[in-house]
């Protein structure tokens, strides 16, 4: 979960309480190198291939989506980072503020673009970075690629590349780092 | 946070935060395609009773980068000029339906005034010799730019201290940032009760100039200048302008600021503008992305509007 929600949590400022540890370390380390083997299979390795973490939690995963090609391949695919606060279809809702700059290094034109995010939940922000993307160019391609699918979705979007299927209420929380997958709720 | 009024008004925390999402929007006025949809459908109208071109475009340029429409009041051109208040007016274009009126103005306070008047945001593009708090935080992001941070720095503010309200708004905003502030005027362009102020005053500029971490150049204000202040503006040059000689003993890492116009041959030396630690142009640039951050904050990032309470729950809203 990314800390702009976690401060925008309910009450604000609330914090996360874990109930159980569905991912351990290693866990997550496996699922990410079957995930990259999963990309190098369907796109035949990684020519014009750009992967683009989303801010906050997409940025940790996407680096080691990148450090398992360089094992893999021996080459490291650019990396990019989008922001999609402006691009939100919730602004003026609440309080949301971009957390860093959008990077972009390469031209996305025919492009091969995979997304990461830690979680993929309604949908919406991946929406929104579809939309941020369009304005570096029109890629060949996008695909999703997130470390879990906790479902409940709000808009047609589906994942390529899922870590971990995870069945969720609504009212909980999945917070998602690189040591371990948990889920729990926010608490006053 | 509704209006941005003066500097003083925005906590220490705003102020960092302005300065850390400023940025972000730096990134979008630099893409190929420089505008997002996130103030799409609000409205922001420009309402100047002064000259200006840069602060005036600035703001115009960072709400259509942002996608909100714009409007501009061009008071030598409107019913001003038949007589109009300042309140009919404002309470005109509101009834158009805008969402921020960016006000400048002669009178110190005219645009707390306006908020009395008006529901939409009131953001102050300048008010008499009062405050001007966007060029504050331009100068704050271009200070960061430059030395990294203004914690522990000393910054020399020279020139009509006077009547400028880019001094009493950057002197704020520069203090609580943890800088250190050096006056350098003559006595007659200071204003009263400097003492009060954070800041200590010299008029000697050369012992000034030994001793700092970036210097900033105040315009010499002719039109407000209706009283006799210096004997003539060569002497002024002479004392306290930063000559080519000044320039080169400062060395090519002290930044040099000033807010524009500027008045070449008075405050500063015809060719000195043209050195490369004047960052009069980044100034400029980096105007547009703060004043998309003001807008942003005040308009798009839901801080305004809807009391927190009232607010959907996270889990129902908030995409993971």
């Amino acid at each position: 979960m990314a800390e702009r929600e976690r401060k925008g949590a309910p009450p604000f400022g609330g914090s996360f309480v874990a109930k159980a540890t569905v991912m351990d370390a290693e866990q997550i380390r496996r699922a990410v190198k079957r995930m990259a083997h999963e990309i190098l299979e369907r796109n035949g390795g990684l020519d014009d291939v750009v992967i683009v973490g989303l801010q906050t939690g997409g940025i940790e995963p996407a680096l080691h989506l990148v450090e398992a090609f360089e094992t893999i391949e021996g080459t490291r695919p650019p990396l990019g980072s989008v922001d999609v606060a402006f691009h939100r279809d919730d602004i003026g809702l609440r309080p949301v503020l971009p957390e860093a700059p959008t990077d972009i290094p390469t031209e996305l034109t025919g492009a091969t673009v995979i997304l990461v995010d830690d979680v993929l939940f309604t949908g919406r922000t991946v929406r929104a970075a579809l939309d941020a993307l369009n304005d570096f160019g029109r890629p060949r391609s996008v695909q999703l690629a997130v470390m879990v699918d906790r479902g409940h979705r709000e808009l047609p979007i589906r994942a390529d590349y899922v870590g971990k299927n995870l069945p969720s209420a609504r009212s909980e929380v999945v917070n998602v780092t690189m040591s371990g997958v948990e889920i729990g709720e926010m608490q006053k | 946070m509704k209006h941005l009024l003066s500097i003083d008004e925005l906590t220490t925390d705003e102020l960092q935060e302005l300065l850390r999402i400023t940025p972000s929007f730096a990134e979008v006025a630099s893409r190929r395609i420089a505008k997002v949809p996130a103030l799409r459908g609000l409205t922001v109208a420009t309402l100047f009773y002064e000259d200006s071109t840069r602060t005036r475009l600035s703001f115009e340029v960072a709400a259509k980068r942002l996608s909100a429409d714009t409007l501009n009041v061009s008071v030598a051109s409107s019913s001003v000029n038949k007589g109009e208040s300042l309140r009919d007016t404002a309470e005109t274009i509101e009834a158009m339906g805008i969402d921020a009126v960016v006000v400048r103005h002669a009178s110190s306070g005219a645009p707390w005034q306006l908020t009395k008047w008006l529901d939409a945001s009131v953001i102050n593009a300048g008010d008499g010799w009062h405050q001007h708090p966007t060029q504050a935080l331009l100068d704050c992001f271009t200070l960061q730019q430059e030395l990294g941070s203004l914690e522990g720095r000393h910054i020399a503010i020279v020139g009509d201290i006077k009547h400028s309200r880019v001094a009493r708004s950057d002197v704020s905003a520069f203090t609580r940032l943890g800088a250190t502030v050096t006056l350098v005027a003559p006595p007659t362009l200071l204003p009263p009760a400097t003492e009060t102020w954070p800041v200590t005053v010299s008029h000697d500029l050369d012992s000034v100039l030994t001793d700092v971490d970036a210097v900033y150049l105040l315009r010499m204000q002719k039109e407000r200048m209706r009283e006799s202040l210096v004997p003539d503006l060569r002497e002024y040059t002479a004392l306290y302008g930063l000559t080519a000689a000044r320039a080169s003993k400062l060395g090519t890492k002290i930044p040099i600021l000033h807010p524009g116009p500027m008045n070449r041959g008075v405050e500063i030396a015809a060719d000195v503008p043209d050195l490369d630690q004047v960052v009069v142009v980044d100034q400029v640039r980096n105007g547009v992305a703060v004043r998309m951050a003001v807008l942003f904050m005040l308009l798009g990032s839901g801080n305004s509007g809807l009391p927190t309470d009232s607010l959907p729950a996270m889990a129902e809203e908030v995409p993971a």
